[in-house]
């Protein structure tokens, strides 16, 4: 599994497959998150004759690591820095405001193109499909992320901070923990990151002082990792509520534990805060309650507020094993409320297919081998794409963390390679496709104004620069209108 | 100084099978030094020189749970300092492709 490594000095390799041809291979990536760039780092080093083209319907590149990390983690969108010198590499090129089903089709691009590489992620919510979902003040968790985080797209959500003092989020996972650490930390702390303006503003202003974290199953199940858990059980003036007879592990939890580094932490680390709990409340202190074996049936409509959410009816469950280490949670008919004005849903998201795409609904994914995209959930290996990969969110479901691209963007690289060396795509220099040229040609036949990377980087220079007046490291254009006009 | 840095600094190319020898110095290092991610994880190839190392700490652990290829002498390669005592030690990176193309069992951090 491992390769051997020993310290030497540098000598340059060169791979290509197409050093014959002064045709280069014609890449596009759509989507320009941590698995397209990946894609794109992996493909302009494995083939030094290949052009790869990025686009993005933002006119701002990188996806989740610009819209979904939480304002407090500054570190992690370091690896902002690796992915622009991709963008800035000679044989790359980036266009933003340019989507893929509205600005050019799937068919277009293939036809413009050797090799599409699909990575445009997940922009969609799972749906709990449960009575009242529909109610104001309920919104999916990639919804408040997007913003507090002045995503152009939910400027104007306007959730309502101020019509309650609690708010349930469905989900433990690491996403649930970001919203709830943004719901309850003081927000002087807030004020210094690059959280959006109106969301500051909100918050400032915000009455939620309880926030329930709730989960189908137990904590050794709880879906969040240690460094976040960590982070949000430590933050200041929050109280931790965790119920001690939730702690008990049957013997299907420690043989999951036992195969689980991460589980068994994250287990140790609400076995902690449980048992260190507070005896007292304080006034003035900010609630974070832990609640397990619940899952969500209804939602309560509010009298006094019509059409807006007053609470969450939950069935608690039992746990079932249902092979090879796993348990489902099963309702045991046993039901209770919490009162609340507002539900954050951060039960996973959910990719959305365009036309031509072969989609697995069932799975929110494209069926693919490797990063092939198979023509349908068969399985049949003759049933290949040619010429289409996935990568990322968009292959393997919505789950893993930035780095997880990384070996997903190896692996469809991989397959690309392989591919090419046995002839099942065109070879460059047989193939006729017009690549750049053709995209803008036809970007500019539509009028579609696409944003190069150098526009991105006036948009960067001037959210620092309005940043720098606030003491922020940016403060983000949060339109549409204000995006484009400064990047051309 | 760490052995990514290191690496880096003096241009240091760890040669190995597939492409893991560029991998450490440009592909792994995300969060450049600042514990918030498990790019640059590293496996210490003899335990006696895994143990001398410092324990790694809690935020190290934190980001170990998350890595590819996990074993009990795997590190953070930004954490391991270098010193006179860790002289002749072999650090290995886990191999992405090979355990992709074999059977396609993807390994669970553990």
């Amino acid at each position: 599994m491992t390769a051997m490594a020993i310290f030497r000095s540098r000598t340059w390799l060169s791979r290509s497959f197409s050093s014959l041809s002064s045709h280069p291979l014609r890449v596009c990536v759509v989507g320009s998150g941590p698995a397209g760039m990946y894609t794109a780092e992996k493909m302009l080093k494995a083939h030094q004759g290949a052009e790869v083209d990025i686009i993005d319907r933002l006119p701002t590149p990188f996806g989740l690591v610009r819209s979904g990390v939480a304002p407090d983690h500054p570190e992690t969108k370091i690896v902002t820095n690796q992915f622009s010198r991709v963008a800035q590499n000679d044989r790359c090129s980036f266009f933003g405001n340019v989507t893929l089903g509205s600005s050019i089709s799937l068919s277009e691009l293939r036809n413009l193109y050797d090799v599409v590489v699909l990575a445009y992620g997940a922009e969609s919510d799972r749906a709990l499909g449960i009575p009242g979902e529909d109610l104001s003040g309920i919104y999916s968790a990639r919804e408040f992320v997007w913003w507090y985080n002045g995503h152009p797209d939910c400027r104007n959500l306007s959730p309502d901070l101020k019509n309650t003092d609690t708010a349930v989020i469905l989900g433990q996972g690491n996403v649930a923990l970001d919203v709830a650490r943004i719901l309850l930390r003081p927000t002087e702390e807030l004020a210094t990151t690059d959280i959006a303006c109106h969301a500051l503003a909100a918050l400032e202003q915000s009455s939620i002082r309880k926030v329930y974290l709730v989960g189908r199953r137990g904590p050794a199940q709880a879906a969040c990792t240690a460094k976040e858990l960590r982070e949000i059980l430590g933050t200041k003036k929050v109280q931790i509520h965790i119920k001690e007879e939730d702690l008990h592990k049957s013997p299907e939890d420690e043989e999951e534990l036992k195969n689980s580094r991460i589980r068994k932490r994250v287990y140790e680390l609400l076995s902690k805060a449980a048992t260190t709990g507070p005896s007292l409340p304080s006034s003035g202190q900010r609630e974070l309650h832990f609640v397990f074996f619940r899952k969500p049936d209804s939602f309560s409509e509010s009298a006094e507020y019509p059409g807006h959410v007053s609470g969450v009816h939950l069935e608690k469950t039992v746990l079932k094993g249902v092979g090879s280490g796993k348990q489902i949670a099963v309702g045991s008919g046993q039901f209770e409320d919490i009162e609340c004005g507002m539900v954050l849903k951060s039960v996973g998201y959910k990719s959305v297919p365009v036309p031509s795409l072969p989609f697995d609904h069932k799975n929110g994914v494209v069926p693919n081998a490797g990063g092939r995209v198979m023509s349908d959930t068969s399985g049949d290996p003759e049933l290949i794409e040619q010429g289409l990969y996935v990568c990322g969110w968009l292959k393997r479901g919505p789950t893993g963390i930035i780095g997880t691209n990384l070996h997903c963007a190896e692996e469809t690289v991989a397959s690309i390679s392989h591919d090419l060396e046995h002839g099942l795509i065109a070879s460059p220099s047989t193939s006729t496709k017009p690549g750049r040229e053709g995209l803008l040609q036809l970007l500019d036949d539509r009028n579609v104004r696409a944003v190069p990377f150098s526009g991105w980087e006036k948009i960067d220079c001037e959210e620092r620069k309005l940043g720098s007046l606030k003491g922020k490291p940016r403060v983000k254009l949060g339109s549409w209108e204000d995006l484009l006009k400064v990047a051309v | 100084m760490s052995m990514l840095e290191a690496a880096h600094e003096h241009d240091i190319e760890l040669e190995g099978k597939d492409d893991s020898a560029d991998f450490l110095l440009i592909f792994l290092r995300a969060c450049e030094g600042s514990l918030a991610c498990s790019t640059c994880h590293v496996i210490v190839m003899d335990v006696d020189y895994y143990n001398k190392l410092e324990d790694p700490t809690d935020e190290e652990n934190d980001m170990l749970d998350l890595a590819f290829g996990l074993t009990e002498t795997s590190r953070l390669g930004c954490q391991v300092i270098a010193s006179p005592e860790l002289d002749g030690m072999r650090l290995a990176i886990p191999s992405a492709t090979r355990n992709f193309a074999v059977d396609g069992y993807v390994p669970k951090p553990h």
